[in-house]
Protein backbone atom coordinates (compact mmCIF):
# COMPACT_ATOMS: atom_id res chain seq x y z
CA UNK A 1 0.00 0.00 0.00
CA UNK A 2 1.08 3.51 -1.22
CA UNK A 3 1.30 6.43 1.57
CA UNK A 4 0.77 10.04 1.10
CA UNK A 5 4.62 11.15 0.09
CA UNK A 6 5.13 7.97 -1.91
CA UNK A 7 6.42 9.57 -5.36
CA UNK A 8 3.85 9.14 -7.50
CA UNK A 9 5.38 8.70 -11.17
CA UNK A 10 9.05 8.02 -11.42
CA UNK A 11 9.16 7.35 -15.12
CA UNK A 12 7.45 10.56 -15.88
CA UNK A 13 8.40 14.09 -16.31
CA UNK A 14 6.27 16.20 -17.58
CA UNK A 15 7.31 18.35 -20.51
CA UNK A 16 7.46 21.80 -19.62
CA UNK A 17 4.66 24.28 -19.76
CA UNK A 18 1.74 21.70 -21.04
CA UNK A 19 0.81 20.80 -16.84
CA UNK A 20 -3.11 21.99 -17.23
CA UNK A 21 -4.97 22.93 -14.37
CA UNK A 22 -6.49 19.52 -13.84
CA UNK A 23 -3.11 17.28 -14.20
CA UNK A 24 -1.55 20.26 -11.58
CA UNK A 25 -4.26 19.96 -9.07
CA UNK A 26 -4.60 16.05 -9.37
CA UNK A 27 -1.14 15.50 -8.80
CA UNK A 28 -1.60 17.88 -5.64
CA UNK A 29 -4.44 15.81 -4.55
CA UNK A 30 -2.23 12.61 -5.21
CA UNK A 31 -0.16 13.57 -2.33
CA UNK A 32 -2.54 14.15 -0.03
CA UNK A 33 -4.44 10.67 -0.87
CA UNK A 34 -3.52 8.64 1.92
CA UNK A 35 -4.46 5.33 0.60
CA UNK A 36 -3.96 5.27 -3.29
CA UNK A 37 -3.84 1.75 -4.78
CA UNK A 38 -1.78 1.37 -7.39
CA UNK A 39 -4.92 0.97 -9.86
CA UNK A 40 -6.04 3.91 -9.39
CA UNK A 41 -2.35 5.24 -9.20
CA UNK A 42 -2.59 3.78 -13.02
CA UNK A 43 -5.95 4.64 -13.96
CA UNK A 44 -5.47 8.41 -12.70
CA UNK A 45 -2.22 8.56 -14.88
CA UNK A 46 -4.09 7.16 -17.79
CA UNK A 47 -6.62 10.24 -16.82
CA UNK A 48 -3.52 12.41 -17.03
CA UNK A 49 -1.97 11.10 -20.45
CA UNK A 50 -5.17 11.64 -22.13
CA UNK A 51 -5.05 15.15 -21.26
CA UNK A 52 -1.51 15.57 -22.52
CA UNK A 53 -2.50 13.98 -25.64
CA UNK A 54 -5.14 16.71 -26.04
CA UNK A 55 -2.97 19.77 -25.13
CA UNK A 56 0.45 18.86 -25.96
CA UNK A 57 -0.57 16.29 -28.79
CA UNK A 58 2.31 13.95 -26.37
CA UNK A 59 3.30 10.89 -28.27
CA UNK A 60 4.93 9.70 -25.59
CA UNK A 61 1.74 10.14 -23.10
CA UNK A 62 0.10 8.52 -26.54
CA UNK A 63 2.76 5.25 -26.34
CA UNK A 64 1.64 4.62 -22.81
CA UNK A 65 -2.33 4.63 -23.34
CA UNK A 66 -1.61 2.65 -25.97
CA UNK A 67 0.11 -0.20 -24.38
CA UNK A 68 -2.25 -0.34 -21.68
CA UNK A 69 -5.42 -0.50 -24.67
CA UNK A 70 -4.58 -1.29 -27.67
CA UNK A 71 -4.06 -5.21 -26.90
CA UNK A 72 -7.21 -4.98 -24.72
CA UNK A 73 -9.20 -3.72 -27.71
CA UNK A 74 -7.41 -6.44 -30.03
CA UNK A 75 -8.30 -8.73 -27.68
CA UNK A 76 -12.24 -7.66 -27.22
CA UNK A 77 -12.71 -7.42 -30.87
CA UNK A 78 -11.34 -11.42 -31.45
CA UNK A 79 -13.81 -12.29 -28.88
CA UNK A 80 -16.58 -10.40 -30.82
CA UNK A 81 -15.91 -12.95 -33.56
CA UNK A 82 -13.64 -10.33 -35.67
CA UNK A 83 -10.63 -12.29 -37.88
CA UNK A 84 -6.79 -11.48 -36.07
CA UNK A 85 -6.62 -9.02 -39.71
CA UNK A 86 -9.36 -7.23 -38.93
CA UNK A 87 -9.02 -6.66 -35.18
CA UNK A 88 -5.65 -5.59 -35.91
CA UNK A 89 -7.37 -2.94 -38.56
CA UNK A 90 -10.10 -2.17 -35.90
CA UNK A 91 -7.97 -1.40 -32.52
CA UNK A 92 -5.44 0.33 -34.37
CA UNK A 93 -8.36 2.74 -36.14
CA UNK A 94 -9.94 2.53 -32.34
CA UNK A 95 -6.30 4.50 -31.10
CA UNK A 96 -6.19 6.70 -33.72
CA UNK A 97 -9.59 7.74 -32.82
CA UNK A 98 -8.75 8.55 -29.28
CA UNK A 99 -5.72 10.48 -30.35
CA UNK A 100 -8.14 13.37 -32.24
CA UNK A 101 -11.03 13.13 -30.01
CA UNK A 102 -8.99 13.45 -26.65
CA UNK A 103 -10.84 17.24 -26.28
CA UNK A 104 -14.41 15.26 -26.15
CA UNK A 105 -13.45 13.23 -22.70
CA UNK A 106 -15.26 13.79 -19.68
CA UNK A 107 -13.09 12.21 -16.63
CA UNK A 108 -15.73 13.54 -14.12
CA UNK A 109 -18.23 11.11 -16.50
CA UNK A 110 -15.39 7.90 -17.00
CA UNK A 111 -12.75 6.28 -16.69
CA UNK A 112 -10.13 6.21 -19.58
CA UNK A 113 -11.16 2.36 -19.76
CA UNK A 114 -14.70 3.31 -19.99
CA UNK A 115 -13.81 5.54 -22.73
CA UNK A 116 -11.96 3.31 -24.47
CA UNK A 117 -14.83 0.71 -24.24
CA UNK A 118 -17.48 2.96 -25.54
CA UNK A 119 -15.20 3.84 -28.82
CA UNK A 120 -14.28 0.17 -29.48
CA UNK A 121 -17.48 -0.52 -29.14
CA UNK A 122 -18.69 2.07 -31.53
CA UNK A 123 -16.22 0.92 -33.91
CA UNK A 124 -17.63 -2.84 -33.79
CA UNK A 125 -21.10 -1.66 -34.64
CA UNK A 126 -19.34 0.45 -37.32
CA UNK A 127 -17.48 -2.24 -38.56
CA UNK A 128 -18.32 -5.75 -38.06
CA UNK A 129 -22.45 -5.21 -37.67
CA UNK A 130 -22.70 -2.32 -40.22
CA UNK A 131 -25.47 -1.04 -38.86
CA UNK A 132 -26.20 2.82 -37.89
CA UNK A 133 -25.81 3.52 -34.54
CA UNK A 134 -28.36 6.22 -32.94
CA UNK A 135 -27.11 7.89 -29.88
CA UNK A 136 -28.41 10.14 -27.52
CA UNK A 137 -27.85 14.08 -27.82
CA UNK A 138 -24.66 14.99 -26.24
CA UNK A 139 -24.60 17.20 -23.09
CA UNK A 140 -21.79 18.91 -23.91
CA UNK A 141 -22.01 21.69 -26.10
CA UNK A 142 -20.72 25.22 -25.65
CA UNK A 143 -17.55 25.89 -23.88
CA UNK A 144 -16.71 22.94 -21.37
CA UNK A 145 -15.76 24.09 -18.39
CA UNK A 146 -12.59 22.05 -17.17
CA UNK A 147 -13.25 19.57 -14.97
CA UNK A 148 -13.07 19.79 -10.95
CA UNK A 149 -10.02 17.24 -9.67
CA UNK A 150 -11.86 16.32 -6.91
CA UNK A 151 -15.09 14.99 -9.22
CA UNK A 152 -12.25 13.49 -11.64
CA UNK A 153 -10.53 11.45 -8.20
CA UNK A 154 -13.85 10.22 -7.61
CA UNK A 155 -15.48 8.98 -10.30
CA UNK A 156 -12.00 7.27 -11.25
CA UNK A 157 -11.93 6.15 -7.32
CA UNK A 158 -15.67 5.09 -8.26
CA UNK A 159 -15.10 3.07 -11.57
CA UNK A 160 -12.16 1.05 -9.48
CA UNK A 161 -14.27 0.13 -7.03
CA UNK A 162 -16.50 -1.24 -9.93
CA UNK A 163 -13.66 -3.43 -11.48
CA UNK A 164 -12.86 -5.03 -8.24
CA UNK A 165 -16.61 -5.10 -7.36
CA UNK A 166 -17.03 -7.02 -10.59
CA UNK A 167 -14.12 -9.36 -10.02
CA UNK A 168 -15.35 -10.59 -6.57
CA UNK A 169 -18.48 -11.84 -8.22
CA UNK A 170 -19.32 -15.37 -8.87
CA UNK A 171 -17.65 -16.67 -12.05
CA UNK A 172 -21.04 -17.44 -13.59
CA UNK A 173 -22.77 -14.70 -13.26
CA UNK A 174 -19.32 -12.89 -14.33
CA UNK A 175 -19.22 -14.62 -17.59
CA UNK A 176 -22.66 -13.97 -18.32
CA UNK A 177 -21.68 -10.39 -17.84
CA UNK A 178 -19.17 -10.59 -20.39
CA UNK A 179 -20.53 -12.73 -22.67
CA UNK A 180 -23.42 -9.80 -22.92
CA UNK A 181 -21.01 -7.42 -23.64
CA UNK A 182 -18.35 -9.35 -26.01
CA UNK A 183 -20.36 -11.71 -27.77
CA UNK A 184 -23.73 -10.93 -29.15
CA UNK A 185 -26.48 -11.97 -26.73
CA UNK A 186 -29.46 -9.91 -27.40
CA UNK A 187 -31.41 -8.12 -25.08
CA UNK A 188 -34.06 -10.78 -24.20
CA UNK A 189 -31.12 -13.66 -23.48
CA UNK A 190 -29.66 -10.87 -20.71
CA UNK A 191 -32.07 -11.60 -18.06
CA UNK A 192 -32.37 -8.60 -15.73
CA UNK A 193 -28.54 -8.48 -14.58
CA UNK A 194 -29.57 -7.81 -10.56
CA UNK A 195 -27.01 -7.25 -8.22
CA UNK A 196 -24.40 -5.41 -10.26
CA UNK A 197 -22.81 -2.51 -7.85
CA UNK A 198 -24.05 -0.14 -10.09
CA UNK A 199 -25.41 2.65 -7.78
CA UNK A 200 -22.68 4.62 -6.73
CA UNK A 201 -21.52 5.28 -10.04
CA UNK A 202 -24.38 5.99 -11.69
CA UNK A 203 -25.30 8.63 -8.58
CA UNK A 204 -21.04 10.12 -9.60
CA UNK A 205 -22.43 10.45 -13.01
CA UNK A 206 -25.85 12.25 -12.27
CA UNK A 207 -24.07 13.98 -10.52
CA UNK A 208 -21.10 15.20 -13.21
CA UNK A 209 -24.93 15.75 -15.40
CA UNK A 210 -26.36 18.25 -13.23
CA UNK A 211 -22.68 19.79 -13.03
CA UNK A 212 -22.57 20.40 -16.12
CA UNK A 213 -26.05 21.36 -17.22
CA UNK A 214 -25.67 23.92 -14.23
CA UNK A 215 -22.72 25.47 -15.83
CA UNK A 216 -24.44 25.48 -19.44
CA UNK A 217 -27.10 27.85 -17.73
CA UNK B 1 -38.15 16.39 -17.75
CA UNK B 2 -38.79 15.40 -14.27
CA UNK B 3 -41.97 13.95 -14.84
CA UNK B 4 -40.70 10.53 -17.01
CA UNK B 5 -42.39 8.01 -14.53
CA UNK B 6 -41.28 5.19 -17.28
CA UNK B 7 -38.08 4.63 -17.88
CA UNK B 8 -35.44 1.81 -19.56
CA UNK B 9 -35.15 -1.33 -17.58
CA UNK B 10 -31.51 -2.36 -16.98
CA UNK B 11 -31.67 -5.41 -19.91
CA UNK B 12 -32.05 -2.63 -22.69
CA UNK B 13 -29.34 -0.12 -21.08
CA UNK B 14 -26.84 -3.34 -20.92
CA UNK B 15 -27.60 -4.41 -24.66
CA UNK B 16 -27.74 -0.60 -25.40
CA UNK B 17 -24.36 -0.12 -23.70
CA UNK B 18 -23.00 -3.66 -25.38
CA UNK B 19 -23.46 -2.61 -28.79
CA UNK B 20 -25.62 -5.62 -29.00
CA UNK B 21 -29.41 -3.59 -29.92
CA UNK B 22 -31.08 -4.34 -32.86
CA UNK B 23 -30.79 -0.51 -34.70
CA UNK B 24 -34.75 -0.06 -34.41
CA UNK B 25 -34.51 -0.71 -30.87
CA UNK B 26 -31.20 1.42 -30.41
CA UNK B 27 -33.40 4.03 -32.02
CA UNK B 28 -35.95 4.66 -29.18
CA UNK B 29 -33.09 3.68 -26.56
CA UNK B 30 -31.12 6.45 -27.52
CA UNK B 31 -34.33 9.01 -27.82
CA UNK B 32 -35.37 8.65 -24.04
CA UNK B 33 -31.85 8.88 -22.95
CA UNK B 34 -32.02 12.07 -24.86
CA UNK B 35 -34.92 13.36 -22.71
CA UNK B 36 -34.18 11.41 -19.72
CA UNK B 37 -30.88 11.97 -17.23
CA UNK B 38 -32.22 8.93 -15.25
CA UNK B 39 -31.26 6.67 -17.82
CA UNK B 40 -28.52 8.85 -19.00
CA UNK B 41 -26.65 8.06 -16.04
CA UNK B 42 -27.41 4.57 -15.46
CA UNK B 43 -26.34 4.11 -19.46
CA UNK B 44 -22.80 5.52 -18.09
CA UNK B 45 -22.81 3.19 -15.15
CA UNK B 46 -23.55 0.02 -17.57
CA UNK B 47 -20.34 1.55 -19.84
CA UNK B 48 -18.34 1.56 -16.88
CA UNK B 49 -19.36 -2.27 -16.64
CA UNK B 50 -17.90 -2.36 -20.46
CA UNK B 51 -14.62 -0.52 -19.52
CA UNK B 52 -14.38 -2.74 -16.06
CA UNK B 53 -14.62 -5.73 -18.30
CA UNK B 54 -12.34 -4.48 -21.36
CA UNK B 55 -9.98 -3.48 -18.60
CA UNK B 56 -10.11 -7.15 -17.20
CA UNK B 57 -9.66 -9.02 -20.57
CA UNK B 58 -6.48 -11.59 -21.08
CA UNK B 59 -4.21 -9.67 -23.88
CA UNK B 60 -2.08 -11.73 -26.31
CA UNK B 61 -1.42 -9.93 -29.47
CA UNK B 62 0.29 -6.99 -29.88
CA UNK B 63 -0.70 -3.94 -32.16
CA UNK B 64 1.60 -1.82 -34.09
CA UNK B 65 2.04 1.41 -32.81
CA UNK B 66 4.19 2.53 -35.67
CA UNK B 67 1.10 1.94 -37.75
CA UNK B 68 -1.47 3.37 -35.86
CA UNK B 69 1.07 6.46 -35.57
CA UNK B 70 1.36 6.65 -38.71
CA UNK B 71 -2.72 6.65 -39.45
CA UNK B 72 -2.99 9.17 -36.58
CA UNK B 73 -0.51 11.35 -39.22
CA UNK B 74 -3.14 11.41 -41.85
CA UNK B 75 -5.60 12.77 -39.36
CA UNK B 76 -9.27 12.06 -38.75
CA UNK B 77 -11.17 9.76 -41.51
CA UNK B 78 -14.03 11.75 -41.10
CA UNK B 79 -14.71 15.22 -39.43
CA UNK B 80 -14.98 14.49 -35.92
CA UNK B 81 -18.56 15.34 -35.25
CA UNK B 82 -19.47 17.25 -32.69
CA UNK B 83 -23.26 17.15 -32.41
CA UNK B 84 -25.05 20.36 -32.26
CA UNK B 85 -28.14 19.34 -30.39
CA UNK B 86 -31.11 20.30 -33.26
CA UNK B 87 -34.12 22.07 -31.63
CA UNK B 88 -37.34 20.75 -31.91
CA UNK B 89 -39.51 18.34 -30.87
CA UNK B 90 -37.65 15.52 -31.57
CA UNK B 91 -33.83 14.65 -30.65
CA UNK B 92 -31.08 14.58 -33.04
CA UNK B 93 -31.29 10.69 -33.63
CA UNK B 94 -34.47 10.50 -34.61
CA UNK B 95 -34.51 13.57 -37.04
CA UNK B 96 -31.76 12.17 -38.50
CA UNK B 97 -33.77 8.97 -38.96
CA UNK B 98 -37.02 11.41 -40.07
CA UNK B 99 -34.81 13.92 -42.60
CA UNK B 100 -35.61 16.91 -40.27
CA UNK B 101 -38.30 17.24 -37.16
CA UNK B 102 -41.96 16.46 -37.18
CA UNK B 103 -42.83 18.54 -39.93
CA UNK B 104 -40.48 16.64 -42.33
CA UNK B 105 -42.34 13.22 -41.50
CA UNK B 106 -43.88 11.35 -44.29
CA UNK B 107 -46.89 10.14 -42.63
CA UNK B 108 -49.04 7.44 -44.21
CA UNK B 109 -52.61 6.69 -43.13
CA UNK B 110 -53.40 3.46 -41.66
CA UNK B 111 -57.36 3.80 -40.52
CA UNK B 112 -59.42 5.14 -37.51
CA UNK B 113 -57.44 8.14 -38.05
CA UNK B 114 -53.95 6.45 -37.38
CA UNK B 115 -51.56 7.72 -39.49
CA UNK B 116 -47.48 6.06 -39.34
CA UNK B 117 -44.37 6.25 -40.91
CA UNK B 118 -41.87 3.40 -40.89
CA UNK B 119 -38.15 4.80 -40.63
CA UNK B 120 -35.29 2.17 -42.14
CA UNK B 121 -33.95 0.54 -39.90
CA UNK B 122 -31.21 -3.07 -40.24
CA UNK B 123 -34.27 -5.81 -40.76
CA UNK B 124 -33.69 -7.37 -37.21
CA UNK B 125 -36.33 -5.10 -35.71
CA UNK B 126 -38.50 -1.82 -37.02
CA UNK B 127 -39.23 1.26 -35.67
CA UNK B 128 -41.97 3.77 -36.88
CA UNK B 129 -43.85 7.02 -35.65
CA UNK B 130 -47.33 7.00 -34.87
CA UNK B 131 -49.72 9.80 -35.17
CA UNK B 132 -53.18 9.16 -32.84
CA UNK B 133 -55.11 11.86 -32.62
CA UNK B 134 -56.50 13.21 -29.37
CA UNK B 135 -59.09 10.94 -28.07
CA UNK B 136 -58.41 7.95 -31.01
CA UNK B 137 -57.24 4.65 -30.14
CA UNK B 138 -54.81 2.46 -31.97
CA UNK B 139 -56.20 -0.82 -32.87
CA UNK B 140 -56.24 -3.64 -30.31
CA UNK B 141 -53.05 -5.78 -31.13
CA UNK B 142 -50.73 -8.20 -29.85
CA UNK B 143 -47.34 -8.51 -30.86
CA UNK B 144 -44.55 -11.62 -31.21
CA UNK B 145 -41.54 -10.66 -29.21
CA UNK B 146 -40.80 -7.57 -27.27
CA UNK B 147 -42.45 -3.74 -28.39
CA UNK B 148 -40.99 -0.73 -26.81
CA UNK B 149 -43.75 2.55 -27.10
CA UNK B 150 -41.69 6.50 -26.64
CA UNK B 151 -44.24 8.89 -26.02
CA UNK B 152 -42.90 12.13 -27.96
CA UNK B 153 -45.90 14.51 -27.89
CA UNK B 154 -49.05 14.01 -25.85
CA UNK B 155 -50.10 11.14 -23.84
CA UNK B 156 -51.91 7.30 -23.83
CA UNK B 157 -53.45 5.34 -21.22
CA UNK B 158 -53.95 1.57 -21.82
CA UNK B 159 -55.12 -1.15 -19.54
CA UNK B 160 -51.67 -0.63 -17.25
CA UNK B 161 -51.03 2.80 -17.22
CA UNK B 162 -50.98 6.71 -18.32
CA UNK B 163 -47.66 7.21 -20.49
CA UNK B 164 -46.74 10.86 -20.83
CA UNK B 165 -44.00 12.83 -22.84
CA UNK B 166 -40.57 10.82 -22.33
CA UNK B 167 -42.01 7.98 -20.65
CA UNK B 168 -41.56 4.74 -22.56
CA UNK B 169 -43.58 1.90 -22.34
CA UNK B 170 -42.21 -1.90 -22.88
CA UNK B 171 -44.88 -4.26 -23.52
CA UNK B 172 -43.95 -8.18 -23.85
CA UNK B 173 -45.59 -10.84 -25.77
CA UNK B 174 -47.88 -11.64 -23.18
CA UNK B 175 -49.23 -8.37 -23.17
CA UNK B 176 -52.22 -7.52 -25.21
CA UNK B 177 -52.87 -3.61 -24.86
CA UNK B 178 -55.46 -0.95 -26.48
CA UNK B 179 -53.38 2.25 -25.88
CA UNK B 180 -55.75 5.10 -26.09
CA UNK B 181 -54.65 8.76 -26.75
CA UNK B 182 -55.64 11.48 -24.32
CA UNK B 183 -57.98 13.88 -24.78
CA UNK B 184 -56.41 17.27 -25.83
CA UNK B 185 -52.82 17.13 -28.04
CA UNK B 186 -52.80 14.46 -30.58
CA UNK B 187 -50.06 11.67 -29.48
CA UNK B 188 -47.07 11.05 -30.83
CA UNK B 189 -45.19 8.27 -30.74
CA UNK B 190 -42.29 6.18 -31.12
CA UNK B 191 -42.74 2.42 -31.45
CA UNK B 192 -40.34 -0.71 -31.83
CA UNK B 193 -40.83 -4.06 -32.06
CA UNK B 194 -38.36 -6.91 -33.30
CA UNK B 195 -41.48 -9.41 -34.42
CA UNK B 196 -43.88 -7.68 -37.01
CA UNK B 197 -47.47 -6.82 -34.68
CA UNK B 198 -50.42 -9.12 -35.56
CA UNK B 199 -53.70 -7.43 -35.27
CA UNK B 200 -56.63 -9.14 -34.01
CA UNK B 201 -59.39 -8.42 -36.06
CA UNK B 202 -59.64 -10.37 -39.29
CA UNK B 203 -59.50 -7.42 -41.37
CA UNK B 204 -57.13 -5.68 -40.13
CA UNK B 205 -54.74 -9.32 -40.20
CA UNK B 206 -55.47 -9.45 -44.20
CA UNK B 207 -54.18 -5.62 -44.05
CA UNK B 208 -51.27 -6.72 -41.88
CA UNK B 209 -49.31 -7.10 -44.95
CA UNK B 210 -50.02 -4.23 -46.90
CA UNK B 211 -49.55 -1.84 -43.84
CA UNK B 212 -46.19 -3.28 -42.94
CA UNK B 213 -46.94 -3.43 -39.65
ZN1 LIG C 1 -35.44 7.21 -18.27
Amino acid sequence: MLTAGTSFDDSYVAPAGVCTPVCCTLEARKGRYRKVSTKEQEDLRLVECVLLIRDAQDKAAFAEVFRRFAPRVKAYLIKSGSDASMAEECAQDVMATLWHKAHLFDPTRASVSTWVFTIARNRRIDMIRKQRRPEPDELTWGPEPEPNAADVMELQQESNRLVQALSELPDKQRDLIQKAYFGDLTHSEIADETGLPLGTIKSRIRLALEKLRHAMK
Amino acid sequence: MSKIKHHLNDALLMSYAAGSLPEAFGLVVATHISMCDDCRARLGAFEAVGGAMLDDVATSQDVDLKATLALIEKGPKAPIRVDVTKLGLFPSALQDYVGGDLDAVKWRAVGMGVRQAILPTSKDASVRLLHIPAGCAVPDHGHRGTELTLVLQGAFKDEFDRFGPGDLEIATEEDVHTPVAEEGVDCICLAATDAPLKFRGLVQRIAQPFLRI
